[in-house]
């Protein structure tokens, strides 16, 4: 590789290719030119950088610089002040915001501005995701090679399970345990499906994986499968994320003619192949078991449990399902090591946590922060507080798997220990921040409709139930409700927890469990007072029947 | 209706284009539909019983799958297809309102198509670009930052 003195970096997301972030490209290009550096600098698309508010930037590194809003018109004033001069082209800089990974690395070790602490976004936004030697300059396929030659399968398991790394898929199950059952079976065939089927309403942390660093899904899959005794993978992953789905191709392709896919890599007696899937459109592939089935070209309905897939997964074989954030954290374990893993987050939840920042708040994006730190925090230092100086009502943790989280439980830890113990629950790391303009019963209306969408139809209190809740919630958000339909609510939500047959039923009732505890006042007004408190909600009146 | 409906040989050659490249196999039958859908815009009965007899999977399942996937029509569509995002995160950041404002641009209701073929609007889950909400997409154009004002302007892009 060449070496050079600058790396410039363009965001190509959706929205900056959207706003012209080719063009900007191709600007930067015949500038860099038209001033003789091209072999000084390095210009590479880079994806998303999980920082969406001055789009497109463009990221000048060593100086850590971000640029943003750059049009084609400013490149030729960029490139001369900051690649020909060396002066940073501070009227061009974007507006000060620490939520870019590296970046805020850099300030914060100067003390000025809060830190993230990135472990498995390390690379995403910093390496070009299309190339393989870009991964292995920055301790790519490195685990992999040190678990094929230096461990044995029981040993990766061990440091795995010694880290305590737990899903982040939402459940947080233990991931070395669940390597541990597969690892015991007695099967010819095993297999290890990733499951990148991010559809959790406010979370596209995987994405950023998946476009920014893919190569890290193949090696943490190939490590998982010399741990369990599995030769074959899966990668389901969504069928609306078309760059995640080219980026995978790719690197699946560069990674055979490297040698770390296929037959006897690293020069070992492991074979490892990976298979893309895309799915059609459906949340409920997320749930392990309907991926199963979609991967098997059937409706993705899920199977009853037991048995898991750890026994009889993919075409009844023992099988592996991660999620795509838990894999990343395995090569970064096994380099550094289980203590060096414990050393972040909280004794039960280490590690590091993905969260998307959404909502009424003044910057929205992405961070990545060890688990533990409190929505308070998050608000006032990520988020830069409220927008427009508005209150902070609840947040809604995302999904299927979340809850919504009233003010007074803001500074109760974000860990899977602490949260659970306050009866609620982390999700995939959305955090949905709403102010005073929101209502619940509003917002329990859109979650409910997502469920009653999503729901695949396989089980009654599923199918009827959403349905039914949704209904009521729409009488209710009318003024056309009574108190004792909030009584049925309540059963509702328990009958789903209890008789649904997987987890997107039994989650559907919490959004209903949450506002009944949390704002019962507030709910209840629509109904006594025939009022909406936040003003969103609009009343009819109730034409009596004859 | 004066959605255009695809002609056999039309129906045909994608169908064939399709199971060559992903194999007759029931694994596979969710990229072929995929691919066929992508094609034409929907997957028409022609199509259904040709995939049918080529992968020998009973047409019932084969419908079973085609209407269970979201990305997946059985219905002709028309030329652009509008996805809006239902979900929480653009719901609370002004989605309603965008929403209001394509239903009165358009004439439509979800999963409606205008007389003269040209759109369809049809609501989505949560499309993984929520930091800009509300969002919207057009084919396979991602709009994000919506408000009801861009609309019109939005709109005015297709043909």
């Amino acid at each position: 590789m060449k070496m050079t003195r600058s790396m410039v970096l363009v965001s190509s997301d959706p929205i900056s290719m959207q706003l012209g972030a080719q063009e900007v490209f191709e600007a930067l290009q015949e500038n860099i030119k038209a001033f003789g550096l091209e072999d000084e600098i390095s210009l590479t698309m880079i994806g998303d950088v999980g920082r969406h508010d001055a789009l497109p930037l463009v990221i000048v590194y060593p100086e850590a610089v971000i640029y943003g809003p750059v049009t084609p018109e400013k490149v030729p004033y960029l490139v001369e002040e900051h690649l020909y001069k060396g002066r940073i082209a501070e009227d061009l800089v974007a507006s000060v915001r620490e939520l870019s990974g590296r970046i805020a690395w850099l300030h914060a070790r100067k003390g000025t501005l809060p830190a993230e602490q990135r472990i498995v976004l390390r690379r995403a936004g910093i390496i070009d995701p299309t190339s393989i030697e870009d991964y292995i300059l920055n301790d790519g396929y490195m685990a992999l090679g040190k678990v094929l030659t230096s461990m044995t399968p029981a040993e990766v398991i061990e440091e795995v399970k010694k880290s305590g790394l737990r899903g982040r898929g939402g459940a947080g199950f233990p991931t070395g345990t669940k390597w541990g059952f597969v690892a015991r079976e007695k099967s010819e065939k095993k297999y290890i499906i990733c499951n990148a089927d991010e559809s959790e309403p406010g979370t596209f942390k995987d994405r950023l994986i998946l476009e920014g660093d893919p190569h890290s899904m193949i090696e943490a899959m190939a490590i998982a499968g010399y741990a369990v005794g599995a030769d074959e993978g899966y990668i389901y992953v969504r069928g609306e994320y078309l760059l995640a789905q080219e980026r995978l191709k790719k690197a699946l392709q560069d990674a055979h003619e490297m040698g770390f896919l296929g037959k006897n890599i690293f020069g070992t007696d492991f074979n490892f192949e990976i298979h893309i899937h895309a799915g059609a459109g459906a949340y409920i592939c997320g749930e392990e078991t309907a991926l199963i089935e979609s991967i098997e070209g059937k409706r993705g309905q899920p199977r009853s449990r037991p048995p898991y897939p750890t026994t009889f997964g993919l075409w009844g074989k023992p099988t592996v399902i991660n999620n795509v954030e838990t894999l990343a954290n395995i090569p970064p374990i096994i380099n550094n090591g289980a203590d060096w893993y414990r050393s972040f987050g909280t004794p039960n939840s280490p590690g590091t946590k993905v969260y998307t920042i959404l909502g009424n708040v003044n910057v929205t994006g992405l961070i990545e922060v060890p688990m533990g730190i409190t929505l308070r925090e998050v608000i006032a230092i990520y988020a830069k507080g409220m927008k427009n100086g508005t209150n902070f009502k609840l947040a809604q943790t995302g999904g299927s798997s979340g809850s919504i989280i009233p003010a007074s439980l803001q500074d109760t830890p974000m860990d899977f220990d602490s949260y659970a113990k306050a009866g609620v629950s982390l999700g995939s790391g959305a955090l949905l921040i709403c102010n005073e303009d929101t209502c619940v019963v509003d917002l329990a209306k859109v979650l409910l409709n997502f469920f009653r969408v999503e729901s695949c139809g396989k089980c009654n209190p599923c199918r009827i139930g959403t349905q039914r809740a949704w209904e009521m919630l729409d009488k209710i958000s009318k003024g056309q409700a009574s108190l004792s339909d909030l009584d049925k609510l309540a059963e509702l939500s328990e009958n789903l927890y209890m008789l649904s047959n997987c987890g997107l039923g039994q989650t559907a009732g919490t959004p209903l469990r949450d506002i009944l505890n949390y704002f019962r006042a507030e709910v209840e007004a629509h109904i006594r007072l025939k009022v909406c408190p936040a003003g969103v909600c609009k009343m009819e009146e109730l034409i009596p029947h004859s | 209706m004066s959605v255009e409906t695809k002609s056999s040989n039309k129906v045909l050659e994608a169908v064939t284009a399709a199971i060559e490249k992903y194999g007759a196999k029931q694994e596979e039958l969710i990229p072929i539909l995929n691919e066929v859908n992508r094609q034409l815009g929907y997957i028409p009965t022609e199509a259904m019983e040709e995939i049918s007899r080529r992968l020998k999977e009973p047409k019932s399942s084969l419908f079973g799958v085609a209407s269970f996937y979201h990305m997946l029509s059985t219905k002709p569509r028309g030329r652009h297809v509008i996805q809006f995002c239902e979900s929480a995160p653009c719901h609370v950041v002004g989605g309603r309102e965008v929403f209001e404002a394509l239903k009165e641009e358009l004439g439509l209701e979800p999963n409606e198509t205008t007389p003269d073929g040209k759109w369809t609007l049809i609501t989505t889950s949560c499309l993984g670009v929520c930091s800009v909400g509300p969002v919207i997409v057009i084919d396979d154009d991602i709009y994000g930052n919506v408000d009801a004002r861009k609309v019109p302007e939005i709109l005015a892009r297709y043909e």
